[in-house]
């Protein structure tokens, strides 16, 4: 396994113990280096990882065309690659993440299902990130029908630098003050995002009355789904990626070809290739299914609860 | 001691002071001199007017200049507005401080885990001491920070550019480091009034009286200032220009709040506080406005009455003049960047305040803003001009720039273009100003 930056707290936590468990249940051995954020080290981590006779090589790179040498001379070894959570542009290699377009599906349709009829606003990530995007695309194909027939009105769209909450919570303001309040739904990307949409809502005495999506089980956003100021947060599980990644890490070193890997699909890359994928699909939150991110561990009840009414969500009591 | 050498040349006149430049005016601003009219002020009012306007007329259904925007507006304004106070100083003695954006991040995140976690142990959750300390805590590290900053700049003689630099890089470390990058929310009840929101305002009545005492402080102001300079026999402005100047400031104030009231309490939150729907309640001054036009007020007066502000400018405009002087030039180096330290702070709690939450990407960018409200507001690179309430306007064009944008749906990219260009265009008129007025 070959970290590009092992000082991220979600990869000691999440990520590792669930590939070690993977590795170890088919009878493999974890080898790991930590590059530290520097692509040239991360060259000679792969390298030093063949030379110590790696059998299938994991690799969270620090950049998608950088790592390719790296990548390439273990392939021409015969040692399959798996690119985890980002993307390795390169053909070979098996790719496994999270899908994004689906993150997207899944924040749209919980805020769909609250409001099929009403004026939306779209508040997206970072205008340089691709994921922007995909997650844009992703909340449009759920919502196209919909807004086509004129049940759903795009009443303010914006990109939000940096995904910066505050710039969202700003550019929130400005829509309801455009829309004279006259706003039913948020389809924002991410938790802090929503949180900065919350925080406007707040101020007009809308929180609760209007739908609100987010992404990555932030634990202040989970806390706002118990109490009812946001709708949903889709939350993707790190352990899945890790085991997804070790089982695949063992068959493919068994020498199943690529194509023969369970669940796989073909992904078109940014970089025009056709990229071997296992595309995981992450669960949205809502206050139905609370219960999941208690019970794996994610955030403790007493968390989740703050200030939650007795009796008003299942996952509180 | 040195400093009481300088004390001993006191008072100095007002006129002197830096950004009012005797060869300035021209023809058309002879009216303007005689009155002493800050021309670069009034410039920069007559530009916000344009904005304002030309927005108002473009903005689809004519949102712009209502009350509520206008209300949005000022508490937007207010945490640039705040920071930007101190930034003039620092960069009238030729340095820059680019972690002001990081410091207010580490600063923010402490000052939420000291209400988050730390006190509702001790206290209780939503305990009456909690903001209190809360915002002790935060003052005091973002002074701590600023004087350490300071010293390495003055005494070590590290240029504040690396040094600060450095700071923006370690203060973000630091942010992320403190929570592992989680957000951390909600905010203590009371401590979230400095941010706004519904709560967070003074209400109709305090408004008015807030106005009624700003305008009986502009005309002791003026009838102070006028009895001082006759004292020590200065020029005085005539008295026709001392009253329409009374008149048109209590005028705009008064008019101001007359405006920002009629903005009342959005109807679902009405029936919240128990009064009758429909009523209108006025929701008043936001307290973050109030904090950032209290700070205006303070650093202006610590920029042109104390003797700490007048050895700002003089290091700005000659810093081995001032050194010769007797001035302790380092010493004072040091105590602008810890105010501007304390300022971050104030800024920070405003921000999560405001924000109901704190995360570690809190202020990503936000140096840039600050320096640019700045600079905008006339602040010179070269050292000894710049004025606090220019700083604070410029903070003014440049939200009022975005607001409007967003209203007219104009997406990110666009706008940054957009602010960019109105940073060079404004300091380049600034400098064809000045130098066809110094010839």
């Amino acid at each position: 396994m070959s970290w590009n930056n092992y000082n991220e707290e979600r990869w000691a936590k999440w990520d590792e113990p669930a590939i070690k468990a993977a590795l170890e249940a088919g009878g493999a051995e974890y080898i790991s280096t930590d590059a530290g954020s520097s692509t040239e080290q991360q060259l000679t981590d792969i390298e030093n990882l063949i030379s110590q006779g790696a059998d299938a090589l994991i690799v969270l790179a620090q950049d998608a065309e950088a790592v390719l040498p790296g990548v390439q001379s273990a392939l021409e070894q015969g040692i399959p690659v798996i690119a985890y959570d980002r993307l390795i542009e390169d053909p070979g290699a098996l790719y496994i993440t999270f899908d994004n377009v689906e993150v997207g599906r899944l924040q749209a349709e919980a805020v769909y299902a609250q409001v099929p009829k009403g004026n939306y606003v779209f508040i997206k990530g970072n205008a340089a990130d691709a994921n922007s995007d995909f997650l844009r695309g992703g909340q449009e194909e759920v919502l196209a029908d919909a807004i086509a027939s004129g049940d759903i009105v795009n009443v303010g769209e914006s990109y939000t630098d940096n995904w910066d909450p505050a710039v969202a919570q700003t550019n929130m303001e400005q829509f309801l003050t455009e829309n004279n309040n006259d706003v039913q739904a948020v389809v924002a990307s991410n938790d802090g995002m929503a949180g900065g949409v919350v925080a406007a809502l707040e101020a007009q005495g809308l929180a609760g009355q209007v739908a609100v999506s987010g992404q990555d089980g932030d634990l202040a956003a989970l806390n706002r789904v118990a109490l009812g100021t946001q709708t949903v947060s889709v939350w993707k599980d790190a352990r899945e990626l890790g085991t997804a990644a070790g089982e695949a890490a063992v068959a493919l070193a068994q020498g199943t070809a690529l194509a023969d890997i369970a669940g796989v699909v073909q992904f078109d890359s940014p970089g025009g290739n056709s990229m071997t994928s296992i595309l995981l699909t992450p669960i949205a939150i809502t206050p139905d299914n609370l219960d999941v991110v208690v019970d794996a561990g994610w955030i403790s009840q007493e968390e989740l609860c703050q200030g939650v009414k007795p009796g008003t969500v299942a996952a509180c009591g | 001691m040195a400093e009481t050498k300088v004390s001993a040349a006191e008072p100095l006149p007002e006129a002197q002071a830096p950004e009012r430049d005797e060869h300035e005016a021209r023809s058309i601003r002879s009216a303007l001199r005689s009155a002493e009219i800050d021309a670069r002020l009034a410039g920069m009012l007559a530009a916000l007017a344009i904005i304002w306007v030309v927005f108002q007329t473009i903005t689809p259904g004519h949102t712009f200049m209502t009350p509520r925007n206008l209300w949005n507006l000022s508490v937007q304004t207010s945490v640039v507005a705040i920071m930007a106070t101190g930034m003039v100083l620092i960069i009238v003695t030729r340095n820059i401080d680019l972690s002001v954006g990081a410091v207010m991040a580490a600063v923010g995140m402490v000052m939420a885990v000291v209400q988050h976690d730390w006190l509702p142990e001790w206290l209780g959750f939503d305990h009456p001491l909690t903001w209190v300390v809360a915002v002790i805590v935060g003052l005091v590290l973002g002074a701590a920070i600023g004087a350490f900053q300071g010293a390495i700049v003055a005494y070590v003689g590290v240029p504040a550019f690396i040094v600060t630099l450095g700071g923006y890089l370690v203060w973000r470390g630091v942010a992320w480091w403190i929570a592992s990058g989680q957000t951390i929310a909600p905010m203590d009840t009371l401590f979230r009034r400095l941010g706004g929101g519904a709560e967070g305002t003074i209400g109709g009545t305090w408004s008015w009286i807030v106005g009624i005492a700003a305008c009986v402080g502009i005309v002791l102001l003026q009838v102070m200032r006028r009895r001082r300079r006759a004292r020590y026999g200065f020029r005085l402005r005539p008295m026709w220009a001392e009253i329409v100047l009374g008149v048109v400031a209590c005028g705009a104030v008064l008019l101001a709040i007359w405006y920002l009231n009629r903005y009342y309490l959005p109807p679902g939150l009405v029936e919240q506080r128990g009064a009758a729907p429909g009523t209108n309640i006025s929701l008043g001054l936001a307290i973050p406005v109030l904090i950032a036009l209290g700070v205006m007020i303070v650093m202006t007066f610590i920029a042109n009455r104390r003797r700490f502000g007048r050895y700002v400018y003089g290091i700005g405009g000659n810093p081995e003049a001032a050194e010769l002087a007797g001035i302790k030039t380092k010493r004072t180096i040091v105590k602008t960047f810890t105010l501007m330290g304390l300022l971050v702070g104030l800024a920070a709690a405003v921000q999560i305040a405001r924000l109901n939450a704190a995360v570690s990407s809190l202020g990503v960018g936000m140096e840039l803003n600050v320096i640019a409200a700045a600079v905008i507001g006339g602040t010179s690179f070269t050292g000894g001009i710049g004025t606090v309430s220019g700083a604070v306007l410029g903070a003014l064009v440049m939200q009022s720039l975005v607001s409007g944008m967003v209203l007219m749906g104009i997406e990110a990219p666009l706008q940054d273009i957009v602010v960019g260009i109105v940073l060079v265009l404004a300091v380049t008129l600034d400098t064809i100003i000045r130098r066809r007025s110094a010839k």
